[in-house]
């Protein structure tokens, strides 16, 4: 099912009554999550995420704004009338109950002719369990189990009810490293085999592109970018989405555009093939860890860009070169691949850069020029 | 390990020390005392040993009395003051304006004292040859009464009391059920929310198993604190209570040793004990019942 939001805006008057102002936790949203398909709803703490899928789920209701599965239009109805399941990003599993009646909890409220009886309930509760292998803890208790099977029942329960939306809020972030990585292939592998739409709500990118069909990057309740994950990191709109992507983060430099040519500081790093028409100004210049070319003799003696040598740091596949230019605060990283041997840790090092990595902004707006 | 062993008994020392100079002793004083046999606090002599002063003791028929008064008052206050605090409390948790007002208000009883509260309750109840109290005056404009409460029938004493004591313990209950009911994270009701859970439900299957510890406490301390219960009776009745026909098994011990009728400190333990077997019993029992808690 197609999730369209028109417009959607929620206003919160401040938490700190002594500011009049009101928080704007989200800032007309207009756009349409395609059927079927993992969406993930990407950006800094504090930037409206979970209330934005509060309002979906129904939690919340819009100071305007409209909300229409597929056709209809459901910004009025209640959550329960809605069918949407929600997994929390602590899971909110009822610790008095056993995993078998957590995840029926859902079913015992459906009235009328939805209502089931016990062994259908049962039936329904096995097959959600079965959907996410978790059927032999049904007997225990949510404290007798590890986070990740906890998240497990949490998403069995959100889909006992053969939800048309299921949306989960940070659902990894109580997670440790390792499991982190094999739940969110599992989340992946759930919403393949159920096909339900499906909104994941994360602030760390790397979650966000490695299993989103499409990615939804916003920042203080403004939606600044949508798109396949590829395509965002290739095509970021403006510094901040250019900046939230990627790991290693973008190295961002104060440069210039003189005379048609990008400049780093004093160093002409491309020509007006790649400038094209952009106007003389200053602005910055950011350019991916992947985007650095060391010279042919593969010792950095070589490239536009000059800068010192701090750190070679090995990490087997690749090596990750720690430099720092005078143009920007941070030292950058550049990531070359292993074959590169660069003998010193220190003294000059100069690199070349490839277009497609770097990405000119304005100085004032910060959107993507070049 | 050994030297470990008697660091943590010195540790421990001060508060054995204590524990055995003001409640292991006396406790097995009062058992002493209790099957010593025509003990002379004078002289401090017995006949001997026995279970006389029990068989006494319970073959009074102002200890009887004070037994029925006790337990009457146990099984009406207990169950009421708690479910009484649990629906203030449930209200006071859900408005929003107006909460610590109202919290604050519910909670002044606590911090008053019980005898001069209990002369408030005299005052509005007592029929005095002047006026007939607060409460007769409005059972007038229904057209009842009055009713004597404080000198009149048994039921209008016991209704007095029960009330008084619910009163008097309503602010503690409520104080701990709001602090229980707000610890209870909010994401519960949220996930009951998008279920689609009815709000009776929500109560029974997430509130009420959330709070329970705090419930079982509250029915724990409640009926040991009515069990103990003198001084309210005191403050509404004056002392002479087995004149009232008022007296608990703590006034009954009381006046045992210091009462008008008293010096008799072996009945007055022997009374203690029997009071002691009935709340560890029930307390035991309610532990139990709170251990097997269904789901
Ligand atoms: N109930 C509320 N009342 C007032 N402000 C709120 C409320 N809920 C959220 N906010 C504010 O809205 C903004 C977005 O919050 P939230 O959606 O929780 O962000 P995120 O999930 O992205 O971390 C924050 O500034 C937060 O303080
Ligand atoms: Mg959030």
């Amino acid at each position: 099912m197609k999730i369209r939001l028109e417009h959607l805006t929620k206003r919160f008057p401040n938490r700190n009554k002594k500011i009049a102002s009101e928080v704007i936790a989200v800032n007309d949203f207009d756009f349409e999550i395609p059927d079927g398909k993992l969406i993930g709803l990407l950006g800094p703490s504090g930037c409206g995420k979970s209330t934005a899928l509060n309002l979906i789920c129904g939690l919340e209701v819009p100071t305007e704004g409209k909300i229409f599965f597929d056709d209809d239009d459901v910004t009025k109805l209640p959550p329960e009338n809605r069918g949407v399941g929600m997994v929390f990003q602590s899971y909110a599993l009822y610790p008095h109950l056993t995993v078998r009646k957590n995840i029926m909890f859902p079913l015992e409220n459906l009235k009328g002719d939805k209502k089931l009886t016990r062994e259908q309930m049962e039936e329904k509760v096995m097959e959600a369990a079965k959907t996410v292998q978790i059927e032999e803890l049904l007997d225990r208790r949510p404290n007798e189990m590890s986070g990740g099977q906890q998240q497990r029942v949490a998403i069995a329960r959100a889909l006992v009810k053969m939800p048309r939306v299921l949306l989960l809020d940070e659902p990894l972030s109580n997670l440790d490293a390792r499991l982190r990585i094999q739940t969110r292939e599992e989340i992946k592998r759930i919403q393949n085999t159920t096909g339900i739409t499906t909104i994941f709500v994360t602030h760390d990118q790397e979650e966000a592109m490695s299993i989103s069909d499409m990615i939804v990057v916003m920042k203080e309740g403004v939606v600044n970018q949508i798109g396949k994950p590829q395509e965002v990191y290739d095509n970021p709109v403006n510094l901040f989405v250019a900046k939230f992507l990627g790991t290693p983060p973008i190295n961002v430099y104060n440069g210039s555009v003189k005379g048609g040519e990008l400049y780093i500081g004093e160093d002409k790093i491309l020509g007006k093939d790649f400038v094209k028409d952009v106007k003389d100004q200053d602005v910055y210049v950011g350019i991916r860890p992947e985007g650095f070319v060391l010279d042919e003799n593969l010792e950095g003696k070589k490239g536009a860009l000059k800068a010192e040598l701090k750190a070679i740091e090995v990490m087997g596949r690749d090596t990750s070169v720690v430099f720092k230019h005078a143009s920007s605060e941070n030292p950058s990283r550049a990531i070359v691949t292993a074959d590169n041997n660069i003998s010193s840790s220190s003294g000059e090092i100069r690199f070349d850069v490839n277009p497609k990595k770097v990405f000119v902004f304005a100085k004032d707006s910060e959107e993507r020029l070049i | 390990m050994k030297s470990n062993n008697l660091k943590a008994w010195l540790y421990l020392l001060p508060a054995i020390l204590f524990l055995g100079v003001f409640m292991v002793y006396p406790l097995i004083d009062v058992l002493i005392y209790s099957v010593e046999e025509g003990y002379n606090s004078a002289s401090q002599t017995s006949y001997g040993t026995g279970l006389y002063n029990y068989s006494y003791v319970l073959h009074d028929p102002y200890f009887l009395q004070a037994i029925k008064n006790t337990f009457i008052i146990v099984i009406i206050t207990v169950p009421l003051s708690t479910g009484l605090a649990l629906l203030i409390s449930l209200g006071l948790n859900s408005i929003k304006k107006l909460k610590e007002l109202f919290q604050t208000i519910f909670f002044l009883p606590y911090v008053t004292n019980t005898l001069a509260v209990g002369l408030v309750f005299m005052i509005m109840f007592k029929k005095t040859p002047y006026t007939d109290g607060l409460i007769n005056m409005i059972l007038a404009l229904f057209g009842k009464g009055p009713v004597d409460f404080i000198d009149g029938p048994y039921w209008a004493k016991m209704f007095v009391m029960c009330f008084y004591t619910v009163w008097v313990v309503l602010p503690f209950k409520i104080l701990i059920l709001t602090s229980a009911l707000a610890s209870v994270d909010e994401v519960y009701y949220k996930a009951a929310k998008i279920d689609g859970t009815p709000r009776l439900r929500i109560f029974t299957r997430i509130t009420l198993p959330m709070i329970s510890p705090m419930i079982f406490y509250l029915v724990i301390t409640g009926f040991i604190g009515a069990f103990k219960a003198y001084s309210d009776e005191v403050a509404i009745f004056g002392t002479n209570l087995n004149a009232a026909g008022m007296n608990t098994i703590v006034g009954y011990v009381y006046d045992m040793l210091y009462g008008d009728s008293g010096g008799y400190p072996s009945y007055a333990s022997a009374a203690a004990l029997i009071l002691f077997a009935i709340v560890f019993t029930i307390t035991c029992i309610n532990l139990l019942i709170s251990r097997k808690q269904p789901v």
